[in-house]
């Protein structure tokens, strides 16, 4: 694709303090992302070990708006690879996840085995020397699109990308040593959350970067008493400021005379939860943190809520919508008490989560309102404007602008530079 | 033996949970559910797997009473109005007296410019007793085949 992406809008800030509605909204920089950013040189989230155990289990997942198949051989080797036949585009697997010996599309039954490859393809030469495909027709040239896997502690990414830093690089230290946290011992699945929200999928990879609306949007803790904005928290950075974690290690309870709500109409109430259980955190990790997000660019966030711990992965369906799959997770040795505590506390998060239902309608109505103004420009000024750095406040939305940052760098726009 | 009146009562009770819904009285809508009643929303992708991850799960009437204030105080959520729509129910009594009861339902919700979605498709799986006001629910397990929540899912099914 040869767009000018420059060209469509006014960048006027350098430092990504200012970003033009339109990215969020135009059809065609929604294409030119899908080959520039997922497709582009980033490790994108796959899936889990945990979720295709044995040999020839699969899911069936996306990259971006790609339809992908993610599964295991019969040699125990992990696979990853586009699911759309060689032959006219169908979907080749159509399940959502199992065991399979190969992946045979229904359409006109061309057969993929476990890594890809292009096997069989019934009446290849015809009946009787009639029909069939010509003689030069070579199957080893048509298999699936592969994409090349990488594996940490469990956790499964995949890259379309021939040149790219090693996962860990990419990850950088911070990100890499949440993950061998958060994935220290054997897993397993808890269960899976769809939600579908109707606007652009940067307005989530915003949100994630933006633990200032924490406070702000999400009430419930703040209502029933149980945390502020003006707590232990911040945000880490990978070297690129790509990434972002926000972080809170809260001290339950503890709060201030002013505490940053004078004026406004929220945090101001005697309410106390009748059944609070859902809230108590149970330390399982050596450190504080009773909260971690960890955004990855492009398509993924692992969080630790208290005791809830889940993987979302972004799949985006057009410039105006996405889904988010969340796959939450407990570890292999937690007793059936703590099955049953970590499934209480997910009340909290998910798309029915009582402290994160908001986002799916604070993107929603973004999106809507800025529909029609493609020029004008959001503010992205808490925490100060020129480096993006690490931040010892919540109360901060630089880490936006390192995603900001970094985006434009694949998707060749200079912020700053005139149109 | 199911006598005619337990039939027509236990609609009542379907009904009524439906309509307190629907005109959103919540509050109301509790006293439907005794003290240790559990609600639960489910995906079926989630039931089909074996996997027990809830999309919404109260293990008590006083964690739904929380759910309730939370919407009124604390959430921000979709402007909407529900409407159920409720297929015939089956209905088995257990030993004790008791009733297993199993109802489809569509959810449809509708915005203030008058636009209205199909919101969730599923069925609910009943427990229904008799409690100190006539007949309540003991256990409510919804499971949607919606299981791709559009926006998010604050108000009760």
């Amino acid at each position: 694709m040869t767009t000018d992406v420059q060209s469509l809008y006014r960048w006027p800030a350098a430092d990504c303090t200012r970003i033009p509605y339109g990215m969020y909204t135009n059809p065609e920089v929604y294409a030119l992302e899908q080959e520039r950013v997922f497709q582009g040189p980033v490790w994108n989230y796959l899936g889990l070990e945990a979720e295709i155990p044995n040999g020839g289990d699969f899911r069936t997942i996306a990259v971006g708006d790609t339809p992908v198949i993610l599964n295991r051989d019969r040699k125990g080797q992990v696979h990853a690879f586009v699911n759309r036949c060689a032959h006219r585009g169908a979907i080749v697997q159509r399940q959502t996840c199992g065991n399979a010996r190969a992946h045979i599309c229904c359409y006109h039954q061309w057969c993929y085995n476990l890594e890809g490859r292009l096997t069989g393809v019934p009446f290849q030469r015809g009946i009787d020397g009639k029909g069939g495909l010509p003689e030069d027709f070579e199957r080893k040239e048509h298999g699936l699109r592969p994409l090349r896997v990488a594996i940490l502690n469990g956790v499964i990414f995949g890259t379309f990308a021939d040149e790219i830093e090693p996962l860990e690089d990419y990850l950088d230290k911070p990100f890499a040593d949440q993950l061998r946290r958060q994935f220290n011992r054997p897993i397993k699945i808890l269960g899976y959350q769809r939600q579908r929200v109707f606007g652009n999928w940067k307005l989530y990879t915003d949100n994630l970067r933006d633990p200032n609306h924490g406070g702000l949007l999400h009430m419930f803790q703040i209502t029933f008493g149980i945390a502020r904005l003006n707590q232990t928290g911040g945000a880490k950075l990978d070297k690129r400021g790509r990434h972002n974690m926000s972080w809170a290690a809260q001290q339950m309870g503890q709060f201030a005379e002013d505490d940053g709500y004078a004026g406004t109409e929220r945090g101001d109430t005697k309410l106390q939860l009748k059944d609070p259980t859902l809230l108590q955190y149970r330390k399982e990790y050596p450190d504080d943190y009773n909260l971690t997000i960890a955004s990855i660019f492009p398509n993924c966030i692992f969080q630790q809520i208290g005791n809830t711990l889940a993987v979302r992965q972004i799949r985006t369906k057009s410039a105006g919508e996405f889904e988010i799959f969340w796959t939450f997770y407990g570890y292999a040795d937690d007793s059936a008490e703590m099955d049953a505590h970590r499934l209480r506390m997910s009340n909290l998060v998910g798309p029915a989560g009582l402290v994160s239902m908001e986002d799916g309608e604070a993107i929603r109505i973004v999106h809507e309102a800025i529909l029609g103004s493609e020029n004008e420009h959001a503010i992205v000024e808490f925490g100060g404007r020129g480096p993006v750095t690490d931040q010892a406040t919540l109360i901060t939305d630089v880490p936006m602008r390192g995603f900001w940052l970094y985006y434009c760098e694949l998707m060749g726009i200079e912020p700053g530079k005139a149109a | 033996m199911l006598v005619r009146e337990r039939i027509f009562e236990i609609e009542a009770l379907l009904e009524t949970h439906c309509r307190l819904i629907d005109e959103d009285r919540l509050e109301e809508w509790l006293d439907l559910f005794t003290e240790d009643a559990r609600y639960e929303i489910v995906s079926r992708e989630n039931v089909a797997l074996g996997l027990p991850l809830p999309l919404m799960l109260c293990e008590n009437k006083n964690m739904m009473r929380d759910r309730i204030v939370s919407l009124r105080n604390a959430n921000i959520y979709n402007l909407h109005t529900d409407r159920h729509i409720l297929s015939l129910p089956r209905i088995e009594m257990e030993d004790d007296g008791s009733f297993r009861v199993t109802t489809n339902y569509s959810l449809f919700q509708t915005n203030p410019e008058g636009v209205t979605v199909l919101f969730s498709v599923g069925c609910y799986h009943d427990h229904v007793v008799r409690g100190e006001t006539g007949l309540q629910f003991r256990g409510k397990k919804v499971i949607t085949d919606t299981g791709a929540v559009l926006s998010l899912l604050a108000t009760p099914i």
